[in-house]
């Protein structure tokens, strides 16, 4: 079992000509991933590597019944990306683009809600059920199956604490990148309760950094919603306020969104939270009684 | 990124939101030109890009044209939290019956903007939120329909009952909404927003941010962008392609990815370093982008070591350690490097490192305590 994808997720790429689009697509095929279509408009007809392009997304999910799409185009264009995604009914939408202005994720918000679309990101390194579905730009290589969730506002900073819980036997369920943009599609918090209710997952690693209080929200909820066990990281302890730290979202603003605050919030919920990534996979195993 | 009081007044009246009258000047001379000889009551206000500005003796009352030539000669020049003020904003004072604070922000949880608004005017409004929170009225605004008069009208009530002021307040943060959604703001506040003895509803004081992520499509926003010199060092770190903040430690890092070098700074912290700066060079090998992040890095000159903190993922450490080599070649410095690589193919990357005679490490915490120690013996 997983999260949101699996062996059967059908995907397509929305800007596959692009040359991001184009390089992750044949590194989602090789690792197994089921790409199904891509979409540039004006190009419909061609393909990518044996892969059908189409000129809308509709034309591709009709064609190939996709219910996934990852979205590699332009900032200026995302917004509408996202849109088109999820009027034409994809369920699971991925956006990996950086820079999207605020405003128009702001604006597709409530069509997503309208439509019943999910939407990771923007901004992230997308999803993945290890050994079946890998959507986005992550190295596949480093992660491996087995039973600890994970959930990531950062991206490389997932990879180094992953390849750490591979190397001590810690497989994983599904890991997802939500991303470093202050407006975004999933939280902390969604994804937690499909931890929750997912039965392959026995823990959740969250990696949190400064700026909002998604960490918060999900403390709260972590303390009265969850069985399972959680431990965690906050990235940008050190981070002097006013300063946005690379992720658009990852700023200190009048006083709030520290690491302290995060830190305390998820002590209070009895969540373990790591003071360096390298002691993360002992906590793990210490929650769930392993050596 | 932000702009002075000044600039929002501006954008404030193109958009219909009435302010006093004012003037900006960045000299005593301008001053002596642009305000009208006469006996009304003006304030002369720092113009800089942080708050507390009053606390900080920036901002002072005049009682004629000569006392605002005397305050503007004590205030330009002035430093505010290390910035250096360079302009005065002089606007006629008015008799305040109420105050308020109005503000629009992007709200991470309601995914949406949000009017604030309080009858707790010309207080920090953070102060507010800790201290009394239920004082702070909040609407979420359906970006589909925006703000409707209704909404206005509503939250409007709340801070005035004379039937005209109803009608000011509400146009006024109508207004606002507008100004705020086609400038792609991240902030907009008036503090206070007045109600003056003779009935008039005036903006006093107005901040504005803006998402950097949209200017792009902004030119006239981009246009009012005033930057210190370790912002311009940043914008031009960002043009590179590379994202970087400068602190105030002794150990550069270069680290690829926004989570990972926060975590990288964080670590150094934790072993009793200080880190020099924030420093993400992104997903790629390219050696220029090294080559690039090393003359930022090492332009620093408190930097007395550097970690250099990659984890290969898509990228492989063997192609990132190629990319060192090629960029170090061309770097001459005996500022001591430390060289962490792990992940994609990282035995082979600190093979080539170590040929090309740098001390490398595999972990982490190892770097940064090597590089601690290397900074202390310099």
């Amino acid at each position: 079992m997983s999260i949101l994808i699996n062996k059967d997720t059908k995907v397509i790429v929305q800007g596959i000509t692009g040359r991001d689009g184009a390089f992750h697509t044949s590194k989602m095929k090789d690792y197994g991933t089921h790409v199904v279509g891509g979409i540039s408009p004006g190009k419909g007809g061609s393909d990518v590597g044996g892969i059908p392009v189409f000129n809308t997304v509709e034309e591709a999910v009709k064609a190939t019944g996709a219910n996934a799409s990852v979205i590699f185009v332009p900032a200026p264009f995302a917004g509408d990306a996202i849109l088109e995604a999820s009027y034409a009914g994809v369920e699971l939408v991925i956006c990996i683009t950086e820079g999207v202005p605020v405003q128009d994720m702001i604006k597709v918000t409530p069509v997503l809600k309208k439509n019943g679309t999910k939407l990771i990101g923007a901004n992230c390194p997308g999803l993945i059920t290890p050994g079946e579905c890998l959507i986005g730009i992550l190295p596949g290589g480093i992660f491996t199956p087995g039973s600890i969730g994970f959930i990531s506002r950062s991206g490389t900073l997932t990879y180094e604490v992953v390849n750490m819980l591979t190397e001590a036997g810690l497989g994983q369920t599904t890991c997802v990148g939500i991303g470093g943009d202050p407006v975004s599609g999933l939280y902390f918090m969604d994804l937690l309760e499909m931890f929750e209710n997912d039965p392959a997952t026995k823990a959740v690693v969250l990696i949190g950094e400064i700026g909002g209080d998604a960490e918060e929200k999900a403390a709260s909820f972590i303390k009265e919603k969850m069985t399972k066990p959680v431990v965690a990281f906050i990235a940008g302890q050190s981070a002097p306020p006013g300063k946005r730290m690379g992720h658009a979202g990852a700023i200190i603003s009048s006083g709030s969104g520290t690491a302290e605050e995060k830190i305390k919030a998820f002590a209070e919920a009895g969540v373990p939270v790591a003071k360096e990534p390298g002691e993360i996979p002992g906590l793990v195993k210490a929650k769930l009684g392993l050596k | 990124m932000k702009i002075h009081e000044y600039q929002a007044r501006n954008l404030f009246r193109k958009y219909g939101i009435p302010v006093p009258d004012g003037v900006v000047c960045h000299t005593v001379e301008e001053v002596k030109e642009k305000v009208p000889n006469d006996d009304k009551l003006r304030v002369v206000k720092a113009q800089v890009h942080v708050g507390g500005r009053g606390k900080a003796g920036g901002v002072k009352l005049a009682r004629s044209k000569e006392e605002a030539i005397e305050k503007a000669g004590q205030i330009l020049g002035m430093d505010i939290k290390g910035l250096t003020v360079e302009k005065v904003l002089v606007a006629e004072a008015v008799d305040i019956e109420k105050e308020f604070y109005v503000g629009l922000i992007n709200d991470r949880n309601s995914k949406s903007v949000t009017l604030m608004a309080s009858a707790e005017g010309g207080v920090e409004i953070e102060e507010v939120a800790k201290t009394n929170p239920e004082k702070i009225i909040k609407l979420p605004i359906d970006p589909t329909m925006g703000l409707m008069d209704w909404q206005a009208r509503k939250i409007a009530l709340q801070l005035v009952n004379d039937p005209a002021q109803i009608r000011q307040v509400a146009t006024i943060l109508v207004k606002l909404y507008k100004l705020y959604v086609e400038s792609d703001a991240s902030l907009a506040e008036i503090n206070p927003l007045v109600v003056t003895p003779d009935k008039r509803v005036l903006a006093i004081d107005g901040k504005m941010n803006f998402d950097d992520n949209a200017l792009f499509r902004q030119p006239d926003v981009l246009a009012m962008r005033e930057v210190t010199p370790d912002e311009q060092k940043e914008i031009d770190a960002n043009e590179k392609g590379l994202s970087y903040i400068k602190l105030d430690g002794n150990i550069g890092c270069m680290v690829n990815g926004a989570g990972l070098a926060m975590a990288t700074m964080d670590m150094i912290k934790l072993y009793g370093g200080e880190p020099a700066n924030f420093l993400d060079i992104g997903g790629s090998s390219n050696p220029q982008k090294v080559v690039d992040a090393m003359n930022i890095l090492l332009s620093d000159t408190n930097v007395k070591a550097v970690m250099i903190n990659i984890f290969g993922g898509i990228t492989r450490c063997d192609d990132v350690a190629r990319g060192l080599v090629a960029a170090l070649t061309t770097i001459q410095t005996d500022i001591p490097i430390v060289i962490r690589l792990s992940g994609t193919n990282a035995k082979e990357g600190l093979a080539i490192i170590k040929e090309f005679g740098l001390p490398t490490v595999s972990t982490m915490s190892e770097a940064a305590k090597k590089a601690i120690e290397l900074s202390k013996k310099k």
